[in-house]
């Protein structure tokens, strides 16, 4: 790529958008159906309720969660979760000791099959440098708050590796069951900046 | 910038209370993206360097708000260029014949698609090596912002 226009310059996204389809179409590269299709598979299929099982099962399964930390990618393609951004997966378990949260400094990467797409402040600018310089304030911002005592470690996600937070089990939810469980899980605690609450 | 976000207990859990796309262009610029990696014309890892360098030339230069999929968007073209699929000045002339068209053209009228006589252009290649035929769009194009241009 050679030149690229300041972004005032450019017509706005959404009819270059149209245009591409529309060029990537007649050159029989795309099909609108097919389109239709990987977004409602986005919307609909593919989302935090995927890494939720993962969580609760890990949760009631100590040899599920020891495969899940040794071979992330494996344990969860059990579960029937792969695909584009989950190829390389590292779970990380968050204990009393050490909260892990997750970032990509770079360009927003996430892992797609167990979380779905980004939510909007995981894109965010702020957030992707502010966690790596000031996680515990910015955490704080977001509703949590950590003892000064438990490490924080930020992970930077890259080519090579997406990650998953395995949040704490909440006390108080001893009884439930594993469906039950997932049901706790929010998409929040498995990029590591909230935690889980019991019912 | 508040990063203060509710979790509602009553939304779908797949969205945690928000939706994954703010807009249906940017849906379909996804769509693209994820379309062509299964074609074959490139891999994510490719995709995610123009990525970066889209997102890294927003950060030298910011021109209005950071959206997310502006330099997606920005991305595909710049890949799908570079792989000789879709040349850029392709994108341009046709976005700006698209941008001409005379306002509420898109508001009135769901359903027509490409096919509908308003931007008729010859690309001088008409193969289609699918063969089947991909001329209608049944998604919703009613949301055409011109709002994110130059000074918004």
């Amino acid at each position: 790529m050679s030149e690229h226009t300041r972004e005032t310059d450019r017509l706005p996204a959404s009819v270059r958008a149209e245009a591409l389809e529309a060029l990537l179409t007649e050159r029989g590269l795309v099909k609108p159906e097919a389109l239709d299709g990987f977004i409602s598979r986005y919307v609909n299929d593919v989302g935090p309720m995927n890494g939720a099982k993962v969580v609760a099962k890990a949760w009631t399964d100590d040899d599920y969660r020891q495969r899940l930390l040794t071979d992330g990618t494996a344990a969860i393609a059990e579960l029937g979760f792969s695909g584009p951004q989950g190829e390389h997966m590292v779970v990380l378990e968050n204990t009393d000791e050490v909260h892990n949260v997750v970032v990509c400094t770079l360009c927003s990467c996430y892992p797609w099959p167990v979380l779905g797409l980004p939510p909007a402040w995981y894109k965010d600018p702020a957030y992707r440098s502010r966690v790596v310089r000031e996680p515990r304030t910015l955490l704080g911002e977001m509703g949590l708050e950590l003892d000064d005592d438990t490490e924080v470690r930020v992970w930077d996600s890259s080519a090579e590796n997406r990650y998953l937070v395995l949040p704490q089990r909440p006390a108080g939810s001893e009884g439930l069951s594993e469906d039950e469980l997932a049901e706790l899980v929010t998409r929040d605690a498995m990029v590591g900046v909230a935690k889980v609450s019991a019912p | 910038m508040a990063f203060f976000e509710a979790d509602d207990p009553a939304g779908p859990p797949r969205l945690n209370g928000e939706m994954v796309f703010d807009e249906p262009w940017e849906s379909r610029s996804f769509a693209m993206a994820a379309a062509l990696v299964e074609e074959g014309c490139f891999g994510w890892d490719d995709f995610r360097d123009h990525l970066i360098a889209a997102v890294r030339r927003w950060e030298a230069d910011p021109a209005g708000p950071y959206r997310y999929y502006e330099r997606w968007q920005e991305a595909l073209e710049s890949i799908a260029a570079d792989r000789g699929i879709v040349a850029e000045p392709e994108v341009g002339e046709l976005a700006a014949a698209y941008a001409a068209r005379p306002p509420g053209h898109d508001h009135g009228d769901h359903h027509h698609g490409h096919d509908d006589g308003h931007h008729h252009h010859d690309h001088g290649d008409h193969q289609h090596p699918h063969g089947n035929g991909h001329h209608h769009h049944g998604h919703d194009r009613h949301r055409h912002h011109g709002d994110r241009g130059p000074g918004s």
